[in-house]
């Protein structure tokens, strides 16, 4: 059962689509990050099923309702992180938490959620003297307050140190394990790959790949990298066929991208072992994660 | 039902806790007017004031009431709820099964309920420190134009706070309406014989009616309940002074449901705080 249906789905400002067509879904108990640089049409996306924006064109069902007509019974059961960062600062974390439980049918109980994102030091503090991260936790608090079916995250780790990250990547994998569907956007490659189950990867309002973090974008037969050095003796036409054009003739080093790195392997090394060669600093390398995530964003945007 | 009114109630007391954590909103709704109140007595003393045949406090007292009800509803209202929009606290509260109405009736019951309280305390300093007389034949009259007058400056308040472009606004824009017409709508200055337009002028906004229909009340030298249409010769009659509020309460609502956003407003302002919380 789909958790998040989505088809089709555009949003328009003027001439700008910010949205330019998605289809996606996610399973009930799924964590689905949407990972994309700055302005790729994340927030746009999220608060579309949110019910924050209303889309141009396109179906979206979020737990079997529309989220533009969904009203007070579908927020009942979903819960929203937004990007940016809203508290009155004047107030206490309990005291706001206890506002928000009050307006949810079946809230957790704020001791308990205070606890989950580790603000019971905090409990009594007001929202102006937390950090930056604190605040940012008792966003997620107050997302998960009124124990929803969905959580929208949006952006949940931006600006927080690398501790603070891991943290905030726990209570996330706490909230999978009590069978929440999580939807999340980042644009940390490293966060979709610790987090998601699925990941989508968005840019200019389109989802470029989608997949697991393993495999996404074609990860497992994308192409190789093989290096490796020889003397400056050696001259471009007296290696093997399959590496002549990566030779740099300055320092001797060989790069070659290949699809079938096996086949090329085999050439190279039986080549050298004919001439009784070592070859210095061999590698064969499969793209990273990032690698596949600055080539289908093009170079990645100024995340 | 009983749900949302005991959600009703709670929002209330979130917005009045908000309200006491911000000294200076406090201050401006508590204690200004009644530093005006000291002021006026101080100046002019507190003896009987010839044209109006009550002492400076009989009058100044329920004026400067009215002053810090139009603070608590008017300006209150105009500046938290743009500042609220501005901090996204308004768009994260619309994201929540919270009702939008009782949202709003929160944030108004909450500025009605500070009125009445700036209310009171100007009232009871007059009675114990300036001998101000309070009427019981008035009393009810006095009332009902005082929650009426205030929720019609808190429809005022949601209106202009819709219309205003950000929070940083507000202020300015609430205070530079509302002293003007104070000063032409006998809170301040009481010109028995003032220029026709002025008079006009004051007549066409409501503070002067609200002034009239709450301090009227509490001049022993007229005659009546105050349910009355309009007055004759020496009584005190609030009906027609409730219509131009009421009229004025009602098209502030209209205008406040037509343009309120929940949203921060869009452009420069939104994309640069957009940027400082992505960190970049
Ligand atoms: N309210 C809006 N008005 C006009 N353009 C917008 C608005 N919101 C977003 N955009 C534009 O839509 C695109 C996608 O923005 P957004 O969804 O915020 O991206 P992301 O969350 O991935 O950084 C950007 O080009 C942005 O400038
Ligand atoms: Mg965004």
């Amino acid at each position: 059962m789909n958790a998040i249906a989505v088809s089709g789905l555009e949003k328009f400002y003027g001439d700008l689509a910010a949205v330019g067509g998605i289809d996606l879904t996610v399973a009930e108990g799924e964590v689905f990050a949407l990972l994309g640089p700055n302005g790729a049409g994340k927030s746009t996306t999220v608060e579309i099923l949110e019910g924050h924006r209303r889309r141009t064109r396109g179906s979206v069902e979020v737990l079997g309702f529309d989220p533009e007509t969904g009203g007070r019974s579908f927020r009942e059961r979903i819960g929203i992180v937004l990007q940016q960062t809203a508290l009155e600062p004047e107030l206490e974390v309990a005291e706001i938490l206890a506002t928000y439980a009050a307006i949810y049918p079946r809230s957790l109980p704020v001791d308990e959620v205070v606890e989950i994102v580790g603000l019971q030091e905090k409990r009594r503090a007001r929202v102006k003297t937390l950090s930056g991260g604190q605040q940012r936790r008792l966003e997620l608090a107050l997302g998960i307050i009124g124990d929803p079916d969905v959580i929208f995250l949006d952006e949940p780790t931006t600006g927080f140190d690398p501790s603070a990250r891991r943290q905030a990547w726990s209570l996330i994998d706490n909230l999978r394990q009590l069978g929440k569907t999580i939807l999340l956007t980042t644009h940390y490659m490293d966060e979709a790959q610790n987090l998601a189950d699925r990941v989508a990867v968005i840019a200019g309002g389109v989802i470029v790949a989608e997949g697991t973090p393993a495999d996404i974008g074609g990860r497992a037969e994308g192409e190789a990298t093989i290096r490796f050095r020889v003397g400056r003796d050696v001259a471009g036409e007296d290696l093997p066929p399959v590496a002549r054009a990566g030779l740099d003739e300055s320092d001797g080093q060989v790069t070659l991208e290949t699809s079938t790195p096996t086949e090329a392997l085999n050439e190279i090394t039986s080549w050298a072992m004919e001439r009784g060669l070592e070859l210095e600093g061999l590698t064969v390398e499969r793209p990273t994660l990032e690698d596949i995530y600055l080539r289908l964003t093009g170079g990645g945007g100024d995340g | 039902m009983g749900r949302d009114f005991r959600l009703i109630l709670q929002q209330i007391k979130y917005q009045n806790r908000i309200f006491w954590r911000t000294p200076v909103g406090a201050f401006f709704t508590l204690v200004f007017p009644l530093m005006f109140l000291l002021l006026f007595t101080a100046i002019f003393g507190n003896d009987e004031i010839e044209e109006l045949g009550v002492t400076t406090a009989q009058f100044y007292a329920p004026a400067l009431a009215v002053f810090g009800a139009a603070s608590a509803t008017y300006t209150n209202l105009t500046i938290t709820t743009a500042i609220a929009r501005d901090l996204g606290i308004l768009k994260k509260v619309r994201g929540t099964p919270l009702p939008p109405w009782i949202y709003i009736v929160g944030r108004v019951g909450s500025a009605v309920w500070l009125a009445l309280l700036s209310g009171v305390l100007m009232m009871s300093v007059g009675v114990i420190f300036f001998g101000v007389e309070i009427i019981g034949r008035t009393f009810l009259a006095a009332l009902i134009s005082f929650l009426l007058g205030a929720g019609a400056f808190a429809a005022l308040g949601l209106m202009l706070a819709a219309l205003v472009s950000s929070g940083d606004a507000a202020p300015a824009v609430a205070n530079a309406t509302l002293l003007p017409i104070a000063f032409i709508s006998d809170v301040f200055i009481v010109n028995a014989n003032p220029p026709a337009w002025i008079e006009f002028a004051g007549n066409l906004f409501p503070l002067k009616h609200f002034v009239a229909a709450f301090g009227d009340a509490f001049n022993p030298g007229l005659t009546g309940s105050g349910f009355s249409w309009s007055a004759g010769a020496g009584e005190y009659a609030i009906g027609a002074h409730l219509a131009v509020m009421a009229a004025w309460g009602v098209g502030g609502a209209i205008l406040a449901l037509r343009f309120f956003t929940w949203e921060p407003r869009g452009g420069e302002n939104s994309r640069r705080r957009r940027s400082r919380v992505s960190g970049n």
